[in-house]
């Protein structure tokens, strides 16, 4: 029995140090630097760190630019992530029909993108956008898709192109695992290839589609690289474009409290809006 | 009819293929010329062909620190994700085959910080290693890399389903140490699923840029993702960089895509195995 803690511990340990070192402890310590302030005696008397309370997070509820970031965002996700996962999952329902031909290829070939690096996916497109450097001249002399209207739908563009092919991989495996017996009886009961698509096979890889959906909402509310690298190429695309790109600049001033609290604030939110996704996919699995 | 119901669907596919196949295209043809030739000949398409050139010039500028930046980032992430997903398949496989007390507690503690976005972590990440006069360091990027609670998560689920528990008992009786049997038996037993941990854990590092942009200021500890990035903001002030980018984003997508290729037989059925139970 003594054998088996010794394992445990030499099992668990270095992993459980690591987590606490790396991720406990810095979310406590945002949390504690969110809760102080830098107070200067005079304009150029020498700066101390005092107890501040809640005045960061009073400064993060009336920055305007930081909500504005967080619901450019959100609209971002409400578009992007349905588009992204419903071609994801209709690529992966016609791989899965039997109807496609070649399917090791289209596989490797919808999911080459995911090996792209979203700086590099960003630096690309922002060429491939750029009016006088894109091969699409037909598009882009027409429509600037650098511009403040457009470019944020341009990077919805970037995110999508990277990752479709990814959660099509993500869903199709699950389609792959469905036992042909299921097939069997809804041919039985006269099925078509699409109602079988829609009663079936849709309802069955609802867990693959939730997983991918709660990684997006994640993955949106961090958008970093995408605006980060579109500031070289838009002049829309401001310090505080996204979240992420707020708490970098607000770092980079540096105001290290500030910057704490729109951590803080950020990841609460995002662990509530995936949280939420969850159970109420969850109690619509119940009924 | 059967023909017109295969047309349509292959039809999209093809569209589709396209759609994430030319931009690809665009930049092997694009880093293959030269600099006038880039803005004067039809960009789909090759003219002269200078690949070479341009890959000479790539890895010779500024001293050679382009193939600095990628040494850089095969060791980070290569480093980290063989690493973090030793310990991460430990810890799961412990928490799915040893009964002791706490381990519920320690596996939401887990789930739940895969829950918490990694780049909020950035910024006190920094603080602390500041603190420890440690920031712009090789260390300040790898350690935290090291850990992915995904991993833990998905070694566990793993682990209960590919390695049995007769199995284990049989090796006790055997006289094999706890830990013996888990690097003998139970690694070849989780092998497939450990690939793609590995893989989900390295595509992670290799994309994670807020955490080396905030960390590093020292050129030459950047991963390449942040190297690029920092010569393309300087494309207006300093022309001659925008064929440099365009080949080093060219150069630097190869390793990842010969990692899929050579792995390929893994991720295609296992990358789906977490999301089913």
């Amino acid at each position: 029995m003594k054998g088996k803690w010794k394992a445990v511990t030499f099992f668990i340990l270095p992993f459980a140090l690591l987590f606490a070192a790396f991720y406990l402890a810095p979310i406590g310590y945002a949390i504690k630097q969110s809760l102080y302030k830098v107070e200067r005696q005079g304009t150029f008397g020498k700066a101390t760190e005092v107890f501040g309370g809640l005045a960061q997070y009073e400064r993060v509820f009336s920055d305007g630019p930081f909500w504005e970031s967080i619901g450019r965002v959100l609209l971002f996700g409400i578009v992007q992530v349905p588009v992204m996962l419903g071609l994801a999952l209709i690529f992966a329902l016609l791989l899965d029909s039997g109807l496609v031909k070649g399917r090791r290829f289209f596989r490797l070939a919808f999911f080459v993108p995911y090996a792209v690096p979203g700086v590099v996916a960003a630096i690309m497109w922002g060429f491939l956008y750029s009016p006088n450097l894109s091969p699409f001249t037909a598009v882009t002399s027409n429509v600037d898709l650098l511009s403040a209207d457009f470019v944020l739908w341009s990077m919805a563009n970037v995110v999508t192109w990277v990752y479709v092919g990814y959660n099509m991989l993500i869903i199709y495996s699950s389609l792959l695992a469905i036992p042909q017996e299921v097939y069997e009886a809804a041919k039985i009961d006269g099925a078509g290839a699409l109602r079988t698509a829609w009663s079936i096979k849709i309802p069955l890889v609802m867990p693959a589609i939730v997983l991918t959906t709660v990684f997006s909402i994640i993955g949106t509310l961090q958008l970093l690289a995408e605006p980060a690298v579109f500031r070289t190429f838009s002049s829309a695309v401001t310090s505080t474009y996204t979240p992420n790109l707020t708490v970098y600049s607000t770092s980079s001033i540096p105001n290290f409290n500030l910057a704490a609290a729109f951590s803080v604030v950020l990841a609460l939110a995002t662990c509530v809006l995936s949280f939420a996704f969850l159970k109420v996919t969850q109690r619509g699995g119940d009924k | 009819m059967k023909n017109v119901n295969r047309l349509a669907p292959m039809l999209v596919m093809g569209a589709a293929t396209l759609y994430f196949l030319v931009p690809i295209w665009w930049l092997l043809v694009a880093a293959s010329k030269s600099r006038d030739q880039f803005t004067s000949t039809t960009p789909l398409w090759f003219a002269d062909f200078s690949l070479a050139d341009n890959l000479k010039e790539l890895f010779a500028y500024g001293d050679g620190v382009f193939l600095r930046w990628m040494l850089n980032s095969v060791v980070y992430t290569g480093g980290a994700a063989l690493l973090g997903t030793l310990l991460a398949a430990m810890c799961g496989y412990a928490l799915a085959k040893y009964r002791f007390p706490g381990r519920e507690a320690i596996f939401n503690i887990v789930l739940s910080g895969v829950l918490v976005p990694a780049t909020a972590l950035a910024l006190p990440l920094f603080l602390i290693f500041s603190q420890f006069e440690a920031t712009n360091t090789f260390w300040s990027v790898f350690l935290p890399s090291l850990v992915n609670p995904f991993g833990v998560y998905l070694a566990r689920i793993y682990a209960s389903a590919s390695v049995p528990d007769e199995l284990l008992e049989a090796a006790r009786l055997d006289g094999s140490g706890e830990v013996r049997t888990f690097f003998t038996i139970s690694t070849k037993l989780m092998f497939p699923a450990l690939v793609t941990i590995f893989l989900f854990h390295f595509v992670a590092v290799w994309n994670n840029f807020l955490l080396p942009l905030i960390m590093l200021g020292e050129e030459k500890l950047f991963p390449v993702t942040l190297g690029l990035y920092s010569w393309n903001t300087q494309v207006n002030q300093i022309p001659e960089l925008r064929m440099l980018v365009l080949t080093g984003a060219l150069v630097s997508i190869v390793p990842l895509v010969i990692a899929f290729l050579l792995l390929q037989r893994f991720w295609r059925n296992g990358l789906g195995s977490g999301a089913i139970k």
